[in-house]
């Protein structure tokens, strides 16, 4: 982090350009957030690069005044990889969508999770195709009528997290985009992170697939169809804080409280735990049977791929000196032809 | 191997004659598992350190482990050894060596009439003959009478050398490599020393295992000294190459110290990311040694997540490199459409090989030209770079580099298997001759345009992350000319079509005139690129000693062409364009200049003979002779 500590106000990271979602879209309430979130990282804004690949969310960079990169479908994690490999001192954030980083993508996702790359992956997740206009998408339900599947979609959806949590994710994290203090403060959990944060956020698309998430964000649900993971709290949630989560054998149930069991019955969250049992379990949570868990699934401290990549680098260099070309050239068998033609060892 | 004079000398007290000649191709062959290639290169490293001129030819099967004994898994090194400056490994072999009768069988035809052949009879066993499909031993009956034939039983005398070894069995026999290379050390008067040196530094921690063949070495050097096999053992002399310090050195090896060359030239630290892939994965193992020189190399997940990184180290001030291979250059297309969009340079290294699909991994071919110029969406041209030799790799790196950096563009660098895992002496540059290739990013916050251009070059400013004051977008949807926002507007779309088409047409400005080896007109001009520059170079320099009149020109920038070449090619009556590949620069020549050239094309997985050229030349100019 910056030794200065500029004072950056939302404004500065608004770029000049006209925001060109749908009206309504659920993509502006995490442009907000991100642009709140940024100026409290202690940063001046040159060194924020985002990177996104295609797709709805992935027109983010361009409504973000700071450096910003849009590249091609799917690939947004390997850029950002070698831009963090070359340039540690950034801070690299990549907004990507369900398409572009379940789908196209899929690779790059899971091989930037596993190397632990310090970036931070913001997936929006809107359970379908938006800018290809409407078609499925690898986290919409099974059974969806959409264009491209006008009879019921017959594969078997992503769970981001799980997926997420399967590949050695050493951050994972989900949000709602109307959530919006909730959604900030993960997004600051994100930023402080040193290896790969990755946060799934569901996100509305009200042309496509509206009220996707509307059965956990209604007003009068949400308390009981969200749980909210606290670090060290028990999973308690519901309007009346009355329910819980224990373990019941080897799975996960709710439970009422009272009439003797107590929050201290229910699991307590530990989201640093080393082993991603727990995290992955809380990942397959769904509903209807269970409330939506939002907050920090898995959050543990393993050395960041590009800090790794620097050390070896420097570590060479500190035992065989900064390499001369010279070096380079006049190295192996060597031999010399003089003028005359002769011939000797050089 | 051309005899010039025989010479009497008494060497010792053996009466064996020695003959000094210009020139004598080697070939070992064997099993994959029976160290072929570095046997040959053994003998390519002593005799360059005995001023030979070299050219080597490796040719090994692209599974790692081929069934022993059958005939795909044969590996052969070819190395062709003279007193003068020779262009490619020899068209036939004077001396083979065949481990194992499949090594015969896929060799002997190449080898010369009266040519010197080694065979370990150990190997001729029926099993073996079976595996290679002989019903009968050929060392059996007439069939060899054409070749002065060598029966040794290698196996077994490597075996009776290590009888006292601590060595296992199986290590013992694998020795036997060394047994052939002590022969044709003998064979041809070179030197041991440089070779122990090597097996003891190599083998360093296993002190038994160098021994071992030090030994057998040895005991195939005595078993010619003591057996008088040979009636005559042979000297090539220094060749007269010009004065300087050399090494010998393959060609990804003397690309990727290119690379870091340009990198220390340019000021820019070099960042690899590159997926494994034959011929082009030593550069990625060269690098990944370099760490010290600041290179950062990246194993990506794949041809995709490689070409993506390194346009990502690119956007944040790092000189991206990737290294692939044809099929690999196909996945990388997209993206080398986002790098010419969004104006950065980058390096994309094809080693081409046989193709299409898989095709030949460790075969040699110049197919991939015209995917290199088209193959990506819409108007994308990007300069194109192409080595002709192992040491020209490095020159052609640098250039590649250059170009990127000036032109703030993506170039395509080609080189090919042959190039890639083929040697030669090298004459080391000075370091100041090196080009400068220092580079500065753009700070300048006032009136900051990220599609601005540099006039002379139509580079726009290299504005990289960081830089307080230049934040900016950039990204594959079509720029605003200047501003680099997103326009969809028609008349800018046509605007910067055209000015990227001019910016790489541009770099034709800041390229040499090609230049023509011979008379600058007349009647025939052999018009060449890439590795086949021994195989025209040779064939041209043979026409002329029988007395034919033709020209000769290698071109290095594939696009955009040099400035001259519509001048160069109205300058003859006839234009030959040898190829490995259907016609793929003569498609291009007839495209841009309307130039009806010959096109001459081989696409076998093998590189030219200079025989093929130079009887297509004597055809062509209508010559006797024709052979």
């Amino acid at each position: 982090m910056s030794t200065e500590t500029p004072t950056l106000t939302k404004k500065d990271f608004q770029s000049d350009q006209e925001v060109r979602w749908c009206p309504g879209c659920g993509d502006y309430a995490i442009l907000s957030a991100l642009q709140t979130v940024m100026p409290q990282l202690g940063l001046p804004k040159e060194k924020f690069v985002v990177i996104s690949g295609i797709g709805c969310s992935s027109r983010l960079p361009y409504y973000i005044d700071s450096y910003g990169f849009h590249s091609i479908h799917g690939r947004a994690p390997a850029l950002a990889t070698g831009l963090k490999l070359a340039r540690p001192d950034l801070q690299v954030w990549v907004a990507t969508g369900d398409g572009d980083a379940m789908s196209i993508g899929g690779n790059h996702l899971i091989q930037v999770l596993r190397r632990n790359v310090g970036v931070k992956i913001l997936l929006f997740n809107n359970r379908i195709y938006g800018l290809t206009k409407g078609q499925y998408s690898p986290t919409s339900e099974v059974g969806k009528r959409t264009k491209s599947t006008p009879y019921g979609s017959l594969d078997t959806p992503f769970n981001p997290l799980s997926l997420a949590i399967g590949s050695g994710a050493t951050f994972v994290a989900r949000s709602v985009d109307i959530y919006q203090k909730h959604l900030r403060e993960t997004l600051l959990r994100a930023a402080e992170h040193q290896g790969t944060a990755f946060i799934e956020i569901y996100q509305n698309c009200n042309i496509f697939n509206d009220h996707a998430f509307t059965y956990m964000t209604e007003k009068g649900v949400r308390q009981d169809q969200t749980l909210y993971l606290e670090h060290g709290k028990p999973l308690v949630f519901g309007k009346e804080k009355d329910r819980g989560i224990r373990f019941s054998g080897t799975e996960l149930e709710v439970v009422q409280l009272g009439e003797g069991v107590t929050p201290e019955d229910c699991l307590t969250w530990d989201e640093a735990a080393e082993n991603p049992t727990l995290a992955f379990m809380m990942a397959q949570m769904l509903p209807p049977d269970m409330p939506t868990p939002i907050g920090v699934l898995r959050s543990v401290d393993h050395p960041a791929y590009d800090r790794q990549v620097v050390e070896q680098i420097e570590s060479e260099v500190e035992a065989h000196g900064h390499g001369k070309i010279e070096d380079l050239l006049y190295s192996g068998e060597l031999w010399k032809v003089a003028s005359d033609g002769t011939v000797s060892d050089a | 191997m051309s005899s010039e004079t025989s010479d009497s000398t008494v060497e010792e007290k053996r009466s064996i004659a020695t003959e000094r000649v210009d020139d004598v191709v080697i070939r070992f062959a064997g099993d994959s598992g029976d160290g072929m290639q570095l046997t040959g290169g053994q003998l390519t490293n002593t005799s360059a350190l005995l001023g030979n001129d070299l050219a080597t030819l490796p040719d090994f099967p692209a599974e790692i482990r081929a069934p022993a004994g059958t005939l795909p898994g044969v590996s052969a090194f070819q190395v062709r050894i003279a007193n003068y400056d020779i262009h490619t490994p020899g068209d036939a072999p004077d001396v083979l060596v065949a481990m194992n009768p499949a090594a015969l069988k896929k060799s002997i035809e190449d080898l010369k009439t009266n040519g010197i052949l080694i065979v370990n009879t150990d190997e001729f066993n029926d099993r073996n003959l079976k595996k290679a499909g002989y019903e009968t031993n050929p060392l059996d009956g007439s069939g060899l009478d054409a070749y002065r034939v060598y029966p040794v039983a290698l196996s077994t005398m490597t075996r009776r050398t290590l009888e006292d070894s601590p060595l296992d069995f199986k290590s013992r026999d694998r020795c036997r490599n060394f047994f052939a290379l002590g022969m044709i050390y003998w064979l041809y008067s070179r030197p041991m020393e440089n070779t122990i040196e090597w097996l003891e530094s190599k083998f360093a921690k296993k002190p038994d295992v160098a021994e071992a063949n030090i030994s057998v070495m040895k005991a195939g050097l005595n078993y010619c000294d003591i057996t008088q096999a040979f009636q005559v053992r042979y000297e090539v002399d220094a060749a007269h190459l010009p004065e300087g310090t050399y090494r010998n050195v393959m060609g990804n090896a003397a690309l990727s110290i290119g690379l870091v060359a340009a990198s220390r030239r340019s000021g820019l630290p070099l960042f690899l990311g590159s997926y494994p892939i034959t011929p082009a994965s030593d550069i990625l193992h060269d690098l990944s040694r370099f760490k010290h020189f600041g290179v950062t190399t990246f194993q990506a997940e794949d041809e995709i997540a490689a070409v993506c990184s390194a346009i990502g180290a690119a956007y944040g001030g790092a000189l991206g490199v990737t290294t692939t291979s044809g099929p690999g250059l196909a996945l990388k297309g997209e993206a080398l459409g986002l790098a010419a969009m969004v104006e950065l340079p980058l390096i994309v290294v094809n080693v081409q090989r046989g193709g299409p699909s898989t095709g030949l991994p460790t075969k040699t071919e110049q197919a991939d030209l015209l995917q290199s110029m088209f193959g990506r969406n819409g108007e994308c041209p990007v300069p194109i770079v192409a080595a002709a030799s192992p040491a020209d790799a490095f020159d052609s790196a640098m250039e590649a580099v250059r170009i990127a950096v000036r032109h703030m563009v993506p170039v395509i660098l080609l080189s090919d298997g042959y190039i890639a895992n083929g040697s030669e002496p090298w004459l080391l540059p000075e370091i100041e001759d090196l080009p400068d290739l220092r580079t500065d990013f753009h700070t300048d916050a006032e009136d900051f345009q990220p599609y601005s251009r540099d006039p002379q070059t139509l580079a726009r400013p290299w504005a990289i992350p960081g830089t307080p004051g230049l934040e900016h977008r950039v990204g594959g949807l079509e720029k605003e000319d200047l501003s680099g926002n997103v326009s969809y507007d028609a008349k800018n779309h046509e605007k910067m079509v055209r000015l990227r088409a001019a910016k790489v047409a541009s770099v034709a400005d800041f390229v040499p005139s090609l230049e023509i080896d011979g008379a600058k007109t007349g009647d025939l001009l052999v018009l060449g690129w890439g590795s086949t520059l021994g195989a025209i170079t040779g064939a041209v320099n043979v026409a002329r000693q029988e007395g034919l009149e033709v020209s000769r020109a290698h071109l290095r920038h594939l696009n955009p062409f040099p400035r001259n070449l519509g001048e160069v090619l109205g300058s003859f009556k006839q234009v030959l364009v040898p190829e490995m590949n259907m016609g793929q620069l003569a498609f291009l020549l007839r495209a841009e200049f309307l130039v009806d050239v010959e096109s001459m094309t081989k696409v076998q997985g093998k590189p030219f003979f200079r025989s093929e050229i130079l009887t297509k030349i004597k055809e062509m100019l209508g010559a006797d002779n024709v052979n």
